[in-house]
């Protein structure tokens, strides 16, 4: 079967979903009203709300979702076959993840532009803000982890890709010296950055004294007891894990606009360009599917799995964070919010179909993808590579040798897991100092001393779990508990919405529907987890790490869905709550 | 709404608001802190008024001129709903 036809197909049903579906949530389900007085028209402060154009604002909504984990999670989910996986990827797309952004817009622009955990502690209670930082302490724990290893991984993997990413930290923080002080247009030197990045590459990829390999360095992968009687490869990983927690500890203690703001800047356009070489590459080769739709000789079972295994592409929680947090707070109109929610969630679904796209035509024959994909595990370890020999596959077909494209994708990917990584430690600390604030230890929301804790927590939590693989290998054993947190998270988000409406005298059912089937799988998927999977119950080991965390996030999961059941069956604390939000309002 | 400094010219417009794109993520950190810098720049030419000796007063002086546009939004910021200075009558 030819990839272009599932690509025209995934894109009608994007395009049915946004002209109608979104368009009924818009009148009949938000009811979005033109001349509301949005927080940003309302709160205009030029800081923090700002009324800005609409597709401007899609943009940045787009680019700030759209990352390494929409490629990460359906390249390991190809595990089960492409047909689950893309299954998934559009119909979350249309019937959960656009309702749950374009629903976390509203809401927040409801209520004065509040994040969603201000949120959940107006109305819900102070036990959900509790739950909610730990949700979120938790997941982004699990983010800075699972991309630790995957950005080492590709190192390893990519050696030619190793020297352009280096170069891109000089490079912007030229542009934040030279051009952001000057609040001049920081396009033109970001285009030449690209350049010089892609153009290392290009170098790299034919001239091995360009490439910094350390398994060769080392000895080559025979070679043992390099580093703490580890091999060459562990040693490696060791290496790259400790270089990117340095760097991400410097990174995330400066000031933004030394090097965070230009290199954003720059891989906001490598999304840009990563989206155009893949689907023209596609458009052009015309490549036939070889992997099967679905995978029979699967050794673990799609369902409930596969639903927390692609998080970020059907439905991600951590959107709702950015629409709640910075979107909601820059909404000019609130008739914009179905363009920039809805159609923010769908340009996601784009990249993790292009993803499961991409994997399911590298293969030569089902044999290799069999070999590939021969258990859950070296689908774990495995996925981020095929999907960059597959992207480089389809790449060849613009004329670029398949080489230098696997090299440019392994850079896009670093590039994006590396911008979350920061995102996420800046994040972790300014949790970690709400925490020592609460708790009476203002020490803790000491810069330096709360990035420290939260580099050392990651290190933990990427060196401690042992996945079989060596160094380093907790990454891809912790996806399943980012891909949990993060189904919670959006959990949470669809609860509060479901709510509001329900408060609202609106039917909550197109933001219930998918919040109940979405925490349903959750505590599905983790029981099976915590209990036959890491508890030591059946065949396998104790896993007390993976048992402890999953252990957490279940209970988590099962408190949400209290109480959640316990406000709907409760009108009148449900009437006090609106009455208390009606006077705030006034 | 339409923003006041968009060229009128269709590329221009469009090369703007991608420009406009790429940057909203961190614009207001950046704002924030920009302007953490610059408070205290004018907090250290400022300074005598708080009672804290500046010992290059006399060359300090010579920029407020430059830095008098400021001065309003910077001593309010700071918590101080008049202007402190006898001589510098913003408000």
């Amino acid at each position: 079967m030819n990839a272009v036809w599932l690509a025209f197909i995934a894109g009608l049903i994007y395009i049915v979903g946004w002209r109608y579906y979104s368009k009924f949530l818009a009148e009949r389900i938000y009811r979005l009203d033109p001349n509301f007085i949005t927080p940003a028209n309302r709160y205009n402060d030029g800081v923090d709300f700002v009324p800005t154009n609409k597709w401007v604002l899609w943009g940045h909504h787009f680019t700030s979702v759209a990352g390494a984990a929409p490629i990460v999670g359906p390249a390991i989910a190809m595990y089960w076959g492409w047909l689950p996986a893309m299954l998934w990827v559009v119909l979350g797309t249309v019937f959960a993840a656009g309702v749950h952004d374009f629903g976390a817009l509203v809401l927040s622009a409801r209520h004065k532009g509040q994040s969603i955990g201000t949120l959940a502690n107006r109305l819900v209670g102070r036990r959900a803000k509790l739950l909610f930082l730990f949700i979120i302490l938790i997941l982004v724990l699990m983010v800075n982890a699972v991309f630790a290893w995957v950005i080492a991984n590709l190192f390893i993997s990519n050696p030619s890709a190793v020297l352009s990413v280096f170069i891109q930290i000089p490079l912007a923080i030229w542009i934040g010296y030279t051009v952001l002080r000057k609040k001049g247009n920081m396009l033109i030197p970001s285009l030449v950055a690209l350049a010089v990045m892609y153009g290392a590459a290009v170098a790299a990829s034919y001239i091995p004294a360009l490439q910094i390999d350390l398994v060769r360095w080392m000895g080559g992968e025979e070679a043992s007891g390099v580093l703490f009687g580890l091999d060459a490869t562990g040693s490696a990983f060791l290496i790259w894990i400790m270089i990117l927690l340095a760097y991400v500890f410097v990174a995330s203690t400066l000031p933004v606009w030394k090097l965070l703001q230009p290199r954003d800047y720059i891989n906001a356009q490598q999304l840009v360009v990563g989206l155009l070489l893949l689907y023209g590459g596609l458009l052009v080769t015309m490549p036939s599917v070889t992997a099967p739709a679905f995978n029979a000789q699967a050794d673990t079972s799609w369902f409930p799995l596969l639903f927390i295994t692609i998080a970020c592409g059907a439905i991600s929680g951590f959107h709702g964070l950015v629409a709640s947090g910075t979107s909601s707070k820059q909404l000019d109109k609130e008739t914009d919010a179905r363009t920039i929610g809805y159609l923010g969630a769908v340009g996601e679904g784009t990249l993790a179909l292009v993803t499961i796209l991409a994997v399911a035509t590298f293969f030569a024959s089902a044999g290799d993808f069999h070999d590939a994909y021969s258990s859950f595990a070296a689908a774990g370890a495995g996925g981020v590579g095929n999907f960059v020999g597959g992207a480089g596959q389809l790449i060849s077909g613009l004329g670029i040798p398949e080489q230098v494209g696997q090299t440019i994708v392994a850079i896009i990917i670093v590039s994006f897991a590396a911008t979350t990584l920061d995102s996420a430690v800046r994040l972790l600390r300014y949790i970690i100092g709400e925490l020592g604030v609460e708790y009476g230890a203002p020490k803790l929301s000491q810069r330096y001393v709360a990035t420290s804790i939260a580099v050392f927590l990651t290190g933990l939590l990427v060196l401690l779990p042992d996945g079989g693989q060596g160094v380093g290998s907790g990454g891809f054993l912790l996806w399943p508990l980012f891909g949990t947190s993060n189904q919670l998270l959006a959990g949470i988000t669809l609860m509060l919405v479901s709510l509001w409406l329900y408060r609202q005298g609106r039917s909550p059912l197109p933001t219930l529907i998918p919040m109940v089937f979405l925490l349903t799988m959750t505590v599905w998927a983790m029981i099976q987890q915590v209990v036959f999977n890491w508890s030591g119950l059946g065949e396998a080991d104790t896993q007390w790490l993976l048992f402890i965390l999953g252990a957490i996030i279940l209970g988590f999961a099962l408190w949400i869905l209290l109480e959640a059941v316990r406000l709907f069956r409760n009108p009148e604390e449900l009437k006090r709550l609106a009455e208390r939000e009606a006077r705030e309002a006034e | 709404m339409s923003d006041p400094d968009e060229p009128r010219n269709p590329i221009a417009r469009w090369l703007y608001r991608y420009d406009r794109m790429l940057r909203l993520g961190h614009e207001a950190e950046v704002i924030r802190e920009l302007r953490d810098e610059d408070d205290l720049f004018l907090f250290m030419c400022f300074s005598e008024m708080l009672g804290v000796p500046n010992p290059v007063s006399y060359h300090t002086l010579e920029l407020y001129p430059l830095i008098i546009e400021e001065f309003h939004e910077w001593h309010q910021r700071m918590g101080l709903e008049r202007s402190p200075l006898d001589h510098i009558r913003c408000c």
